[in-house]
């Protein structure tokens, strides 16, 4: 009996690893998915090991070298203070490539649990509970985080997050919530309702592992809209720490030599927010496809 | 003959293209049908039926090909035709009929325009095709043709939505009308409509027909003449009397023999099934496609594909040993299971489950629906009760209600063992949860696709039994063993098994508790007929072993005689009929039970006259008053009680020990005027 089925778990688990095989190549075929993961697993690789390659700290100041084109030594020039582009984009990195992660884990795991439950009891609870949700949703994001960082604290990046994170909550939410009300209706449910399962396991363990892909997708759309934000609230000089290496600081502090021909300081750091939104986009489309949600 | 037959296959071989790898889905088929003839295709899932289908309209889906042979239509090569050759073949001289009618029809436009367009589509002025559509669709029988066509389809029943794809299909008297499980999901009344309305609507036009059907015994009564497909190969053919009464292939005697037919019992005879399951997609042959299930084979059946034998004049089948077929030994799964009882059970026959005025209203829009209506049953140990009835009839409800997964109405009382069981699930204790179980109709849907079937049963018996999980999963490896799950697939996920095997791995999870009742909600439904043979198999053994009692729900009136001691035929929430299984199949009957029963077309041929049932369903929100058959009754009129039955509801009565009536008409006069 025990040799009989450890060889049948051998077997199929060489079965379950041929189904996540098909699956990674339909992934590693998809044109979309593998640039998008080209290009962010470079962004990632530079937020960890980025201080390694910088060819200078980000704020050292050459006063010889003050807005300096591209050059072999300064590769994306120098801005008005004489500190290195190419230094400062990669510095950058590291809290953009942190700060929206964190906010869209932290989103998805709130809007994610209040999706289920939603979804799951229905009637009032889940009436309620949307109407509040689309309440939140209809204040356009910028506003909201905008008035929240200014009322807590401006300059903290770990309040951005968590802003960030309460207003992506309710879209993540609405989407879980659409795919469990369909899961809950399936017959596996009543069937651990029958085994007297308590609710959260019904909630965590039965359900959730079957509305994971369209999680999944959310997940991606959202982190390009939070580096989206991210970018556009540290732009606007909020949301960050005062004097962090951050790229939408780095934009805001240069834009206006863009009109004395003065463009490399405001160009890289905007190609890299460029590339990184975009890089997750191309991957939320590949997953959308190869997971059909 | 010598006239051109209709639609002739030669030698037809038709390829999928499945993830770049091309798998042989027809092997070779030749048929031919001639003009006003109908001849029939059956065969289990997969074997190719829809494929022929839709090849014969030259509409394969787009990674289908045709890879050899020829579609003579009318003698004229379909597979050498221009695409709007072919397209032009279709708006005139074909037509289809699909199984699911509602899918069929563009939902957001009115019946009158939907219909009138196959008319324009031939040029006709819109006045005219209206006109043309109102007579399409008199011609169908539906009776009031006006309110008909100003509704769009989700306003129709299934049986009316398939009267009108059928009247679009007709309306261009088409020369060759193809039909795809026309029936198949319809109710057994309905199912009989259409039918009659197909015959005579054929007699009328003299439209040759291809009709394609799982049910044998639809087929029996439809066709002229009979093809067997089996793994893409015509395996069989014959007029249909000799394909019934002489089937000379294994595969279609094989059957033939598994299905319940009139009269089997679970107490004197045991199904035939047949071994093994049927071969993969495109899976490659030397010889004949049927030797790995076969009883017969030899050494030559591997080696080479039997040329087709003939076997009477208008008969062939593709067998070495078709003289030998009707004469095959039994396939009988003989294995036993083993699932240790826990505790020792009172003797068979006495109470276990006891349901007393179970009663269920939903509100709906402000208006009360009685789904169930004041239902009492019992069921005894180690008993079958058979709950039976047409779509809506609320045979799942009351299953919910049981169970506790709906709670029923104040009033109601579920007596299992002696104990008043709470309403809902979660105020019932732990072992009366698992004291009731029950196997859901599609095991993809009951069984999480993302847990191993292992997971899936140990977490049953951990959480019932009270097991720890290295306990649990070892009770679980052996349930499933018993169950006939292969080792080798339990730790596999519910997606990579066949029907069959994820229907035995919900019976598992349903025994996992030690139930004192299962629920068996139309569980082979969805599963071919030898697999349900062997699933029908599988409960009884079951049953036998440990007592345990089933309530079956089941619309095949053939499985539920089969499985059944007692019998409860509901309609509209209620209980009309309530007795042993002889009692009820056996007659006098209730009229509806009656209806019912001749409505079902038997793979016997025997000729019974249907008793129809007049009009729709009614709503449950607005039931008739009185009797709630009354607008529908075929045994009303002329009864002499037509005042009761219209005005007062009447009482489940004991017309004969055992035997409970819902019906003013006295029981005599019932007997008397159904032997007549």
């Amino acid at each position: 009996m025990n040799t009989s089925t450890s060889a049948a778990r051998s077997k199929s688990n060489e079965e379950r690893k041929t189904i996540r095989a098909e699956r990674l190549k339909l992934l590693r075929r998809n044109k979309a998915f593998l640039v998008g993961a080209v290009i962010l697993g470079f962004w990632i690789f530079i937020a960890a090991f980025g201080s390694f390659i910088a060819p200078h700290a980000y704020d050292a100041m050459d006063f010889m070298a003050v807005s300096k084109k591209p050059s072999s030594r300064y590769l994306f020039g120098t801005n008005k203070l004489g500190q290195d582009v190419f230094s400062r984009v990669l510095a950058g990195t590291q809290l953009i490539v942190w700060m929206s992660f964190t906010a869209t884990a932290l989103g998805t795991i709130v809007g994610g649990s209040l999706g289920l439950a939603a979804g799951y009891f229905k009637g009032w609870f889940d009436i309620i509970l949307m109407r509040i949700l689309e309440a939140i949703s209809a204040i356009p994001v910028l506003i909201v985080a905008l008035l929240a960082i200014a009322a807590l604290d401006g300059q903290s990046s770990s309040i951005t997050v968590g802003v960030i994170g309460f207003v992506f909550a309710p879209n993540i939410a609405r989407t879980v919530r659409a795919a469990v009300l369909s899961e809950a209706e399936l017959e596996y449910v009543a069937a651990a309702r029958l085994r007297a399962e308590r609710t959260p396991h019904i909630l965590f363990k039965e359900i959730l592992p079957n509305v994971l892909p369209p999680i999944i997708v959310e997940f991606t759309v959202r982190l390009g809209y939070a580096i989206f934000a991210i970018a556009t609230l540290s732009f606007l000089g909020a949301g960050v720490e005062t004097g962090s290496p951050n790229w939408g600081s780095q934009i805001s502090e240069n834009w206006a030599y863009i009109f004395s021909n003065i463009w490399w300081p405001t160009l890289f750091p905007a190609a890299a927010i460029a590339s990184l939104a975009v890089s997750v986009n191309l991957i939320s489309d590949g997953l959308l496809e190869v997971f059909e949600v | 003959m010598s006239t051109t037959p209709s639609l002739e296959l030669r030698n037809l071989q038709v390829q999928y293209a499945v993830r770049g790898i091309k798998k042989d889905v027809l092997r070779g088929v030749s048929f031919s049908i001639a003009p006003g003839e109908a001849y029939g295709l059956v065969g289990e899932s997969g074997c190719g039926k829809s494929t022929a289908a839709f090849a014969a309209m030259r509409y394969l889906p787009r990674n289908g090909k045709i890879s050899g042979g020829q579609i003579l239509f009318e003698g004229n090569d379909m597979t050498a035709m221009s695409a709007d050759e072919v397209s032009n073949l279709r708006k005139s001289a074909i037509s289809m009929v699909y199984q699911n009618p509602i899918a069929a029809l563009n939902p957001t436009v009115r019946i009158g325009d939907q219909v009138a367009e196959v008319f324009e589509l031939l040029g006709e002025s819109e006045s005219d095709a209206m006109k043309h559509a109102a007579e399409a669709l008199a011609r169908v029988q539906i009776a009031d043709v006006d309110s008909v066509m100003r509704r769009y389809p989700h306003q129709l029943s299934g049986g009316m939505a398939q009267r009108v794809v059928i009247a679009m299909a007709l309306a261009t008297n088409p020369r060759l009308l193809v039909m795809d499980e026309p029936t198949t999901g319809l109710d057994a009344t309905v199912e009989a409509e259409v039918l009659d309305l197909v015959r005579d609507l054929r007699r009328e036009t003299g439209t040759a027909v291809l009709f394609i059907s799982h049910n044998l015994g639809v087929i029996r009564h439809m066709c002229d003449r009979v093809g067997v497909l089996y793994a893409g190969s015509l395996v069989e053919q014959g007029t249909t009397e000799e394909i019934f009464n002489n089937p000379s292939h294994p595969y279609t005697v094989g059957l033939l023999r598994c299905i319940p037919r009139g009269g089997l019992h679970k107490n004197t005879d045991r199904l035939d099934t047949i071994l093994g399951t049927p071969p993969a997609l495109g899976a490659k042959f030397d010889g004949c496609v049927f030797v790995d299930r076969c009883v017969l084979v030899e050494d030559r059946c591997r080696a080479s594909m039997p040329e087709p034998a003939q076997v009477g004049p208008q008969h062939m089948a593709r067998c070495f040993h078709h003289d030998k077929a009707q004469s095959m030994p039994r396939a009988i799964d003989a294995v036993q299971v083993s699932v240790s009882a826990p505790a020792s059970r009172p003797t068979t026959g006495t109470r276990l489950l006891d349901i007393d005025h179970l009663s269920k209203a939903f509100t709906q829009e402000g208006r009360t629906v009685r789904v169930v209506n004041d239902v009492s049953l019992s069921v005894g140990v180690g008993e079958t009760l058979g709950l039976v009835g047409e779509s809506g009839a609320g045979k799942t409800t009351i299953a919910k209600l049981i169970l506790g997964l709906t709670g029923s109405d104040n009033g109601s009382n579920v007596v299992l063992d002696g104990k008043t069981l709470a309403a809902t699930l979660s105020k019932r204790d732990v072992a009366d949860v698992g004291a009731m179980q029950i196997v859901f109709q599609n095991p993809d849907q009951a069984l999480n696709r993302r847990h191993s079937v292992t997971r899936i049963v140990s977490r049953a018996v951990q959480k019932l039994r009270g097991f720890n999980s290295n306990e649990s999963d070892d009770r679980a490896h052996e349930l499933l063993s018993g169950m006939r799950v292969e080792a080798s697939l339990h730790s596999a996920r519910p997606t990579q098994l066949s029907g069959g095997l994820k229907q035995r791995v919900a019976i598992s999870r349903a025994f996992a508790g030690s139930p004192q009742l299962v629920v068996c909600d139309e569980p082979t439904s969805a599963l071919d007929v030898s697999v349900q043979a062997t699933i029908l198999n599988l409960l009884v053994d079951l049953q036998k072993q440990d007592g345990t009692s089933f309530i079956f729900i089941s619309h095949d009136l053939g499985v539920v005689r089969y499985i059944s001691d007692k019998i409860a035929v509901l309609y509209l929430g209620r209980v009309v009929e309530f007795g042993d299984s002889n009692q009820v199949f056996g007659g006098p009957h209730h009229p509806y039970t009656e209806a019912l029963l001749s409505s079902v077309p038997n793979i016997d041929g025997s000729v019974r006259k249907r008793i129809p049932l007049a009009g729709t369903v009614p709503s449950p929100s607005n039931p008739p008053s009185g009797c709630v058959l009354n607008p529908r009754c075929p045994r009303m009129a002329g009864s002499g009680v037509e005042g009761l039955c219209t005005t007062v509801e009447p009482e489940l009565k004991e017309v004969e020990p055992g035997h409970f009536m819902r019906c003013h008409i006295p029981f005599d006069q019932l007997r008397a005027t159904q032997q007549s």
